[in-house]
């Protein structure tokens, strides 16, 4: 049986993700520090509202409110033997939501990173970082998810513990990683690392891709690294609505539905089929968005100077696509090492 | 190139600093050890061999990583190895009554537990002479305000990961300010979605974008703070 995703990408040229949960559920009243996951269970009534913010925009994939759902993270607040409870609920939710709408949308169970660093840089061992992922995406399936979704991921190890875990679970998977270090993931991956990487996972995502990070015109330049590296590859722009700003006692993103509706064409033409937005996204930002990707759109992929000139200057002189790959750091090195290994 | 094992013991002074450079740089911890091992033996004082080795080998990793050329695996791999170095240093230099830098007491904030960032600042700092006071993961303002005057420190460091969390960094900077703290300590601000206007918007003294930044602006605002006093 083909999953939905996978039959929406056959029928359509570009599907829209969704926004932000954390900065909608603060204008909810969400506290800082408190986790949104326990929410899917002591206030369900505001995530149903944060997913209809979305589906109302137009989205045709909305994440579950799972992101810190896994042991690990729900250890923080006592709630680590609730994992199974909490996601399910998100899943549940969610697909509630997707299905009062009468159209065909994805519901995809989100699994963000476990906090912890994974072997051999950390302590966390690859097959305990797979059990976690396992019990948090099968309670999201059992929930009505169709397909498991992996965000804001930084190392090698992780993403393919969720791979892993989407083997075991037999579920179909995507997974972006947030591209942050100046063009790079906080622990290095460049963008083609994460293409050539994904051949290699226990179980191929179906859609690749980043998110978060840093500003739109980073993401955009990313995308194009990760299509220039797979062409094939189905991938995923969801990045943030501009930069966070502290303004009157609220967390503001500063990237106006304007500047996102510029970065969904940008990111359409540098190669991205599921286009969303990340941290500060709203529903005002998910509107104009679809209105440009239905418009009149140029053709071909953006030039970084076209991208800069569109949706601003990028964080870093380069993303480490031409370079060396990371570890490989090419100013100096270790004679000692350099021995070992020549 | 060179196959043959290096023998850090043959070396003169000046070589097997350069070395011990690059085994930081490498993440070798045992060879950093035997170097501080072979200078203490050559009779160097621990703070110089802190100094001269450690803090200005891990100087190099810093750039480096500030740089975009190393990236959080090295990194701490390199702080791996400094730490086993200053293990051996440790106790010696409280016994010499080396000066210090100063103290930084160090976590992330209430309902964030993404500590990799601040584990490497704390890392990097005490790498470049500052004495750390690490309060994990989780911390609600009383935590950091109790510790800061308790420890008598100099610096504050918060860390936060998450849209949900970077808010909570401003409570306490309120805090500090209705208790009239604010001004005794500096106060430094760090995490991925973080910029400067956004440090500057909550009252940090200073948005840090990475430990190597974090490292040189601790430094420069220390030195500030002594000028001011002086």
């Amino acid at each position: 049986m083909t999953d939905r995703l996978t039959e929406m990408l056959g029928d359509r040229d570009w599907l829209l993700a969704d926004g932000a949960t954390g900065t909608n559920l603060f204008n909810m009243g969400l506290q800082s520090g408190d986790a949104p996951e326990l929410w899917n269970i002591s206030a369900p009534e505001k995530i149903t509202a944060l997913h209809n913010l979305f589906l109302n925009a137009g989205s045709d994939i909305i994440l579950t409110n799972s992101f810190g759902g896994t042991r690990y993270r729900l250890k923080l607040h006592d709630a680590q033997d609730r994992v199974g409870e909490l996601n399910k609920a998100a899943a549940q939710i969610a697909r509630k939501a997707a299905d009062a709408t009468g159209r065909k949308v994805v519901v995809a169970g989100s699994l963000g990173p476990t906090g912890e660093l994974l072997e051999p840089v950390g302590a966390l061992k690859f097959d305990d970082a797979v059990a976690a992922f396992v019990e948090q995406g099968r309670a999201l399936l059992e929930g009505g998810a169709d397909v498991l979704w992996g965000e804001t991921i930084s190392s090698r190890e992780e993403i393919a513990a969720i791979a892993e875990a989407a083997r075991q679970l037999d579920a179909p998977w995507c997974g972006t990683l947030s591209f942050d270090t100046a063009g790079r993931t906080m622990m290095g991956l460049t963008p083609p690392d994460y293409a050539r990487l994904a051949q290699d996972l226990p179980k191929k995502p179906i859609a690749l891709g980043a998110n978060c990070g840093v500003g739109a015109s980073d993401l955009l330049r990313t995308t194009l690294g990760l299509s220039a590296a797979d062409p094939q590859a189905v991938i995923i722009a969801k990045g943030n609505a501009g930069i966070p700003k502290y303004v009157d006692g609220h967390i503001h993103y500063d990237g106006t539905p304007e500047l996102m509706a510029e970065y969904a064409v940008l990111a359409r033409r540098a190669g991205a089929r599921i286009i969303g937005g990340c941290c500060g996204t709203q529903a005002e930002h998910l509107v104009a968005m679809k209105a440009a990707l239905e418009g009149e759109r140029p053709e071909g992929r953006p030039s970084l100077e076209e991208i800069a000139a569109a949706t601003g200057g990028f964080s870093s002189e380069d993303d480490g696509s031409k370079g060396a790959p990371s570890g490989d750091h090419g100013r100096r090195r270790g004679r000692r090492r350099a021995a070992a290994e020549g | 190139m060179a196959d043959e094992e290096i023998d850090l013991k043959a070396l003169p002074d000046d070589e097997l600093v350069e070395q011990m450079f690059d085994d930081l740089y490498d993440g070798q911890r045992d060879y950093v050890m035997e170097g501080v091992n072979i200078l203490l033996e050559r009779g160097w004082e621990p703070y110089r061999i802190l100094t001269e080795s450690l803090v200005a080998g891990m100087k190099i990793v810093g750039d480096d990583f500030r740089d975009g050329i190393l990236f959080v695996p090295e990194v701490l791999q390199a702080a791996n190895a400094m730490k086993g170095g200053m293990g051996i240093l440790k106790p010696l230099l409280i016994e010499t009554g080396a000066p210090k830098l100063g103290k930084m007491v160090i976590g992330t904030v209430k309902g964030d537990i993404h500590d990799i960032g601040k584990n490497l600042v704390a890392m990097m700092m005490e790498g470049a002479g500052f004495e750390i006071v690490d309060l994990g993961i989780n911390n609600p303002a009383e935590d950091y305000i109790g510790a800061l005057e308790r420890e008598g420190a100099d610096i504050l460091g918060m860390s936060a990961l998450l849209t949900t969390t970077m808010p909570y960094m401003k409570t306490v900077i309120d805090e500090l300010t209705e208790k009239g703290l604010r001004e005794k300590y500096i106060v430094l601000v760090g995490g991925a979605p973080l910029n400067e206007e956004f440090g500057k918007a909550i009252g940090a003294d200073a948005y840090c974008k990475d430990a190597a930044v974090a490292v040189e602006t601790a430094k420069d605002l220390i030195a500030r703070k002594h000028n001011q006093v002086a």
